[in-house]
C-alpha cells in the first residue's frame, strides 16, 4: 500500500552527521563572506546560504525527504503563502 | 476496548502547527525587513554592536543539539533505549548551553543601558531603539520556545525511560524532535540578519 504521509524511515547517524558538517561548514562560510565588504551581495549570499542550510535541516533533520506527497504539498504551500506575505510588503515598502 | 492510534495524523497536525510557527517568525523578519530599509544605517550601527562570536557560538550549539535529537530518534526507531536517554540529554545539555550564552548575551547589552524604552535608547537615533526593540522580540521569543522544547523533550525523555515511549510507538519523541528543529530553523535565520549582514 503506498501512503499518502510517509513510511517510517530510519536514517542512519552517518547520514545525519554527514549533514550536520555540512550544516557547520555552510555556517563557516557566512561568517567569513560577511566579515569580507561585498556590499549588497553580503545580504543576498547570507540569506541563500540560510535557505540552503534550512532545506538541509528539513530534508534530512525533519526527514522530509522521506515523506508522502501531502506533507511535501503542505510545506510547499506554507512557503509560497510566506513568500506572497514577504513579497507583497514589498511591493508596498519599496514602491511607496 | 480498543484504542485507536494515528500516528501519521499526529504527525501531520504537527506540521500544521509549525507552519503557523513559521509564519509567526515570518512576520518578525517582516517587520525587520521594512525596518532595516527605512533605517539602513541605524540599523548598521546597532547590528555592528551585537557579539559576533556569541552568535556563531550559539548556532553551532544549536545545530549540534539538532543532530542530537534527530540521532535520539533514529536510536528509538532501532529499539535503543540507553542511547536514546544519552542522546536527549545531550540535546538539553546543548540548550543550556544557548540558553547561559544567551544569558550573558542579554546582561551585558543590558548593563550597557540597551534595553526596549532605555534612557539610552529613547534619546539616541529612532533606528537604532527599533532595532533593539526588534532583537529582543524575536531572540525573546525564540529563547521562549527553547524553554518550552527543552521541557517537553525532558518530559518524552522521562517516557522513555519508563517504556512508555519505545521502538514501536515513538510518535511523542518524533513531534517533539519535529519543534526542536523548528527552534534550530528560526534561529538559522535570526543568526544571519542580525549578527552577519549589517
Amino acid at each position: 500500500m503506498t501512503s499518502n504521509t510517509g513510511g517510517h524511515h530510519i536514517v542512519g547517524y552517518g547520514k545525519l552527521a554527514l549533514v550536520w558538517l555540512a550544516l557547520l561548514v555552510l555556517t563557516a562560510l557566512t561568517v567569513l563572506i560577511t566579515r569580507i565588504e561585498l556590499g549588497g551581495y553580503k545580504v543576498l549570499g547570507a540569506l541563500t546560504i540560510a535557505c540552503l542550510k534550512s532545506g538541509l535541516v528539513i530534508a534530512f533533520f525533519m526527514h522530509m525527504k522521506y515523506e508522502g506527497r501531502l506533507l511535501r504539498w503542505l510545506l510547499f504551500v506554507a512557503l509560497v503563502t510566506l513568500a506572497i506575505f514577504i513579497g507583497f510588503t514589498f511591493f508596498d515598502v519599496l514602491y511607496r | 476496548m480498543s484504542h485507536h492510534k494515528d500516528d501519521n495524523g499526529a504527525k501531520l497536525g504537527m506540521w500544521l502547527f509549525l507552519f503557523t510557527e513559521l509564519l509567526l517568525f515570518g512576520g518578525l523578519f517582516l517587520l525587520y525587513a521594512a525596518y532595516l530599509s527605512r533605517y539602513p544605517h541605524e540599523f548598521s550601527a546597532a547590528g555592528r554592536q551585537l557579539n559576533v562570536v556569541f552568535g556563531t557560538v550559539n548556532t553551532v550549539v544549536l545545530l549540534t543539539s539538532s543532530l542530537f535529537v534527530a540521532m535520539a530518534v533514529t536510536a528509538l526507531q532501532r529499539n535503543e533505549r540507553r542511547q536514546t536517554l544519552w542522546l536527549i540529554g545531550g540535546t538539553v545539555l546543548c540548550a543550556a548551553i544557548f540558553m547561559a550564552i544567551k544569558y550573558v548575551e542579554w546582561g551585558t547589552k543590558i548593563r550597557h543601558g540597551i534595553y526596549p524604552n532605555s534612557p539610552h535608547l529613547t534619546t539616541g537615533p529612532a533606528g537604532e531603539s527599533v532595532f533593539f526593540s526588534l532583537y529582543y522580540m524575536s531572540t525573546g521569543i525564540h529563547g521562549l520556545h527553547v524553554l518550552i522544547g527543552v521541557t517537553l523533550l525532558t518530559w518524552i525523555g522521562t517516557k522513555v525511560k519508563r517504556g512508555a515511549v519505545h521502538g514501536g510507538d515513538y510518535i511523542l519523541l518524533e513531534n517533539g524532535a519535529l519543534y526542536w528543529h523548528l527552534v534550530d530553523l528560526i534561529w538559522i535565520f535570526i543568526f544571519p540578519l542580525y549578527y552577519l549582514i549589517l
